[in-house]
């Protein structure tokens, strides 16, 4: 990796502060999707914004009907969490198949969210729940903040510091495998509760999307058959040596049914 | 004696003597030496497949901090200094010699494929080496690339080298043309048959690393290399690259982490650094990080065949008739242009009395990274054609595919059994083999177990290959006499030291076999000393005399060999001495496992008196034998080894996704007499489980620029734990008839057996589709594309 400086604020206006005054510089998290990057040479930020220090960003707590999980929160605490597996039982079903224990034991909601790899599991429970990413700035829709591969509403100097999942009803989750990066291929998160009916896609595509015809025929009959009509167009999907777009526009459908049978 | 030693001789599963070492973060591999005042490299590379370089511009690089010297092809040329050479000269069909172009340590004028080393940077840190490489501006004219064999020989394909327009290594036969193709002629039914062996990214888990470093005051290089053959190296790269006398270079290969072929050959860096070295008078290191692995390590297969075997009514194989490509790489590796040919080609007939074979191979340059033996060399590739061919033969005669096979082995009684393709076979049973898988597999439960998994909506598939391999390699005079430009003997030394303990040096190389636990068997069998009192030593030429290394499952048949020659030398000695201490005549000393006796007494003397009389001589018989009790044994096999035996796989297919999950793996082999159980066992499913990554899981994919696409873990599918069904091992063993411990090899038959099995089972679930043969690695997407393609055809019957 090229040199850096490197900084270990202990709030979230330090760390807010660190980042407004230098533009070349990055947060980092779990650092299990920067570091590889940066020991690749592939980044060069000035400086290191370690969020580690910063207790704010920490913790899982249940608040009014929705479930709160701060951004530093590993995907090992989401798994094996009381709060969430009483309240999202999807939620914690899908942080327990990211990657590999070490991965889990390493990487945080708020990095994987911030980062929004459309092979990455959580952009689909955020958006399949319709959840609330909270920032240093503002709150922001799940609807609105995921626009596109590696791309998010989140400005330079803004940190992600929680997301709110408001409970639902039921919900589901279901990943076909990259079967060398374990990322996903194709994957389905459904939901019925206060944000609606949703089905939503990720890793098929350039970026997670919720697939509107399986949602209101999901919305007529909530049955693991509904989606069955719905055929998932090919075009747009991603196409490489793992699968073609054909390919994932078959999975989307498969996806979708075993979610719904998770979601009982 | 009154404590009681647990037998740790032969057929003793002692535990493995290393591992503490290994488990432990104790190993000692080439990253962790570090030489006084060591300075670090950073080769740059190219990054594209195939281009002219019209300039190197090295200014801004060298003002860089921490360099200390940055050297291009232009100052290796300067130097005199070769290209890394080929070990071995095959020729064409007219007799002339294969092209064999240089393959220059740093880039001369043009680069060959993405990765090809432009520049070598030594700086004070890693780090700066590499900030200086990316200061280096190099003016490439970028050409069309032959990113694979079809590419390479297409008309106005681009020439990898100018001087050789079609791109061709060599074009080679073997076997006798006419009397095949009569047999073709009167064949009843002849099966046709295309298919393609994947290429593979060996990706041993140390990556390769090499320290050069030199002594001015006595002239002295030394190598420090993640190598599986120290003596190999010196001799190639000080007599044919560096001009560098033996007597002046050492080459150290310490613990080396997993090298499945790819760390035999002498690779380029290994030159440069130690060339380097002198020339900046300070240590170098190279380590590669995974990157430089996934696209300089020298990959293994990739071979396009088509064959067709002739059979009669019954199903008897009358001839087999094979065209095959290979793919060479950009240039040519150390072994490379053996494998596709006395490797692969003389392994056609397999099992099986196929009385006429006419096989002809072309060896192709294309803008790739060398290709060169990996796991099995070859012989995996033979046996993929011979065992589906074999399958879908069964399949278009209507034979049973177990019928099939037996009818046409090699019966016990026909050994040794002279192959229409060069070799003769020792010894084996095949029928034993079959017999045995088909029992432990259930294989008469299969149905009842396929009908199981159909209500489940999952189409499970079951899979054999019955397979034999050629290594223990190999006769020295017989190599010569096919090319090899180096002898395949191996060296033993045992030391017997005064108080009783053993030293052994061998010439073989452990790279995560267990020899330092197998060897000192052989030594605890014999002379009787604990497995713990020897100590084996290999990997540094300054130590041992000169060996070939391991590769191609010799270590035991050929080096362990050498060993029991030595140990011969050793108690004949001892013998003698023992006779001259006991006042008795030689003839009658009877010795076993440590202890001399004189036959028909109680008089006996231990090892540790006669080492002791041996290195203390004061009573002894100096007239007529030396002191000291050290002996040294070379060992040039015979004949190669032939391990053989059954491989079943059980697979099942989830028709929604196309995911194959290995359910079951059976495999029953004769690898000769076994040492440790255990570490036959490791062996063998450490062979199946590379095996099941090639039939499913590993796709080296290169674009059509010759981009490396999968050059990457995130791309490129390693088998995992949970990709790997349990894998059950038994041996049944039938002695080699030619060395003297009757052992054949196992480190390679997993394999060899197994992905013929695997692509065997897979299409058995798609029995019901119509589905004639699966291009390995079965991934899902490809396995739900050909369900996809037969849906309409199964919803229509
Ligand atoms: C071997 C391996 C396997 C993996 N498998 C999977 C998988 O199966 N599924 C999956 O979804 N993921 C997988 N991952 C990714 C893993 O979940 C990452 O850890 C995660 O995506 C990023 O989280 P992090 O905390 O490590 O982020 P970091 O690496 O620290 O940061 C990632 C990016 O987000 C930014 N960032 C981090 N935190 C914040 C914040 N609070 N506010 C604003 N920006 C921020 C950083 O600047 C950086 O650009 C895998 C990773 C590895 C190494």
């Amino acid at each position: 990796m090229y040199d850096f400086a490197y900084h270990k604020p202990a709030s979230i206006a330090d760390a807010v502060k660190l980042l407004a005054a230098d533009p070349e510089a990055k947060v980092v998290s779990g650092g299990h999707t920067l570091l590889p990057a940066l020991k690749h040479r592939l980044n060069k930020p000035t400086s290191l914004i370690d969020l580690s220090g910063i207790a704010d960003l920490k913790g899982i707590k249940k608040v009014g009907n929705s479930i709160v999980i701060g951004a530093l929160t590993r995907h090992v605490e989401v798994a094996t969490s009381e709060i969430v597996a009483a309240a999202i039982p999807a939620l914690a079903y899908m942080a327990s198949h990211i990657g590999d224990n070490q991965v889990r034991n390493r990487g945080t909601i708020g990095g994987s969210v911030s980062n929004n790899d459309p092979a990455a599991d959580y952009p689909g429970a955020v958006l399949g729940l319709g959840a609330t990413v909270h920032t240093s700035k503002r709150k922001i829709a799940a609807d609105d903040f995921f626009q596109g591969m590696f791309t998010t509403a989140l400005e330079a100097d803004e940190i992600l510091t929680a997301i709110e999942f408001p409970i639902p009803e039921k919900a589901g989750y279901a990943k076909m495998k990259n079967p060398a990066s374990r990322y996903v291929m194709a994957g389905a998160f459904v939901s019925k509760g206060p944000m609606g009916v949703r089905v939503v896609i990720n890793g098929a595509g350039p970026g997670v999307f919720r697939q509107s015809a399986m949602e209101a025929a999901l919305a007529a009959s909530w049955a693991p058959g509904a989606v069955a009509g719905v055929k998932q167009d090919a075009d747009g999907l991603n196409s490489d040596i793992h699968g073609s777009a054909e390919y994932r526009a078959h999975l989307v459908g498969v996806m979708a049914k075993r979610a719904i049978i998770a979601a009982g | 004696m009154d404590t009681i030693i647990p037998f740790e001789g032969i057929g003793a599963s002692v535990r493995r003597k290393e591992d503490l070492r290994f488990l432990s973060g104790r190993g000692h591999y080439t990253d962790d030496i570090n030489r006084p005042g060591q300075t670090y490299a950073w080769f740059l590379r190219s990054p594209h497949a195939h281009a002219r370089i019209r300039a190197i511009d090295l200014a801004a690089a060298r003002a860089m901090p921490g360099v200390i010297a940055i050297f291009t092809g232009e100052d290796m040329a300067a130097d005199k200094i070769g290209g890394v050479p080929c070990g071995w000269q095959i020729h064409n069909k007219d007799g002339s010699p294969m092209a064999e172009p240089p393959h220059p340590v740093l880039a001369q004028g043009k680069v060959r494929f993405v990765g090809d080393a432009v520049a070598l940077v030594v700086a004070t840190t890693r780090p700066q080496a590499r900030d200086a490489a990316e200061a280096i501006i190099v003016d490439y004219d970028v050409l069309p690339a032959a990113a694979d064999m079809h590419q390479a020989q297409a008309p106005g394909a681009p020439a990898v080298h100018d001087d050789i327009p079609s791109n061709i290594c060599y074009d080679w036969h073997i076997g006798d043309k006419a009397t095949t193709d009569a047999a073709f002629a009167n064949a009843k039914h002849v099966v046709k048959f295309e298919l393609v062996n994947n290429r593979l990214i060996p990706n041993a888990m140390e990556p390769r690393a090499a320290i050069g470093d030199y002594d001015p005051t006595t002239d002295e290089h030394t190598l420090y290399t993640t190598s599986q053959n120290p003596h190999v190296i010196r001799l190639l790269m000080g007599a044919f690259v560096l001009n560098i006398p033996e007597s002046k270079l050492r080459v150290v290969a310490p613990d080396v982490g997993g090298g499945f072929g790819s760390k035999i050959f002498h690779y380029i860096e290994e030159a440069a650094v130690t060339w380097a070295a002198a020339k900046v008078n300070l240590p170098i290191k190279w380590t590669a990080d995974r990157t430089e692995s996934f696209m300089t390590d020298a990959h293994g297969r990739d071979h396009i065949t088509q064959a067709e075997l002739a059979l009669d009514e019954e199903g008897t194989f009358l001839g087999l008739r094979v065209v095959t490509q290979a793919n060479m790489g950009a240039y040519l590796s150390t072994f490379a242009t053996s494998v596709p040919t006395y490797l692969y080609a003389t392994l056609l007939a397999g099992c099986y009395q196929t009385p006429t074979i006419y096989a002809q191979v072309k060896a192709v340059f294309t803008n790739t990274v060398p290709v060169d033996a990996y796991r099995g060399a070859g012989r995996p590739e033979a046996t993929f054609l011979i065992e589906r061919l074999v399958d879908v033969a069964a399949r278009e005669t209507g034979i049973d595919k177990i019928a099939i096979r037996r009818k046409n082995f090699i019966r016990p009684d026909q050994f040794p059994y002279q192959t229409p393709v060069a070799l003769q076979y020792d010894s084996g049973d095949y029928f034993s083999t079959l017999d045995m898988a088909m029992k432990a597999s259930d294989w008469a439960g299969f149905e009842a177990r396929r009908a199981e998994a159909a209500k489940q909506g999952k189409l499970r598939g079951i899979g054999i290959s019955t397979y034999l391999e050629a290594c223990g390699i190999a006769p020295s005079a017989v190599v010569g006499a096919l090319g090899a430009r180096a002898g395949l003997y191996e060296v033993g030394v045992i030391r017997v030291h005064p108080t009783g303990s053993v030293t052994v040096l061998t010439g073989t190389h452990s790279h995560g076999q267990g020899h330092e636990t197998t060897l000192a068997q052989l030594v605890s069998d014999r002379l009787g000393v604990p497995v713990a009192n020897v100590d084996i030593v290999h990997g540094d030429t300054a130590k041992v005399p000169f060996g070939m290394g391991t590769y191609g499952s010799r270590s035991l048949a050929v080096g362990g060999s050498a060993m029991v020659k030595a140990m011969d030398k050793i108690v004949a000695k001892a013998k003698r001495i023992a006779a001259h201490l006991m006042e008795a005549d030689v003839a009658d000393i009877e010795f076993d496992r440590g202890t001399f006796r004189v036959a028909g007494t109680d008089k006996t003397k231990s090892l540790t008196d006669i080492s002791l009389a041996a290195y203390v001589p004061h009573n002894y018989p100096i007239e007529e034998i030396e002191p000291g009790l050290e002996e040294t044994a070379f060992y040039d096999p015979k004949n190669f080894t032939y391990p053989g035996g059954c491989h079943i796989a059980e697979v099942e297919i989830e028709i929604e996704t196309g995911i194959v999950s290995m359910v079951n793996f059976t495999a029953v082999d004769d690898v000769g007499r076994v040492i440790n159980p255990m570490i036959v066992e490791g062996q063998v499913q450490g062979g199946v489980a590379q095996g099941i990554g090639q039939a499913l899981l590993e796709a080296c994919v290169y674009d059509a620029q010759g981009q490396l696409i999968s050059g990457s873990m995130m791309d490129y599918t390693m088998p995992r734990a949970d990709d790997l069904a349990p894998v059950s091992v038994a041996t049944h063993t039938t002695l080699c008839t030619h060395n003297p411990l009757g052992v054949k090899g196992c480190g390679e038959v997993g394999a060899i057996g197994s992905p013929p099995a695997v692509i065997n089972a897979v299409v058995d679930a798609l029995r019901d589709y119509g589905v004639r043969h699966v291009e390995m690695p079965a991934t899902p997407a490809k396995i739900w594309s050909i369900i996809h393609a037969n849906a309409p055809r199964m919803a229509a019957e």
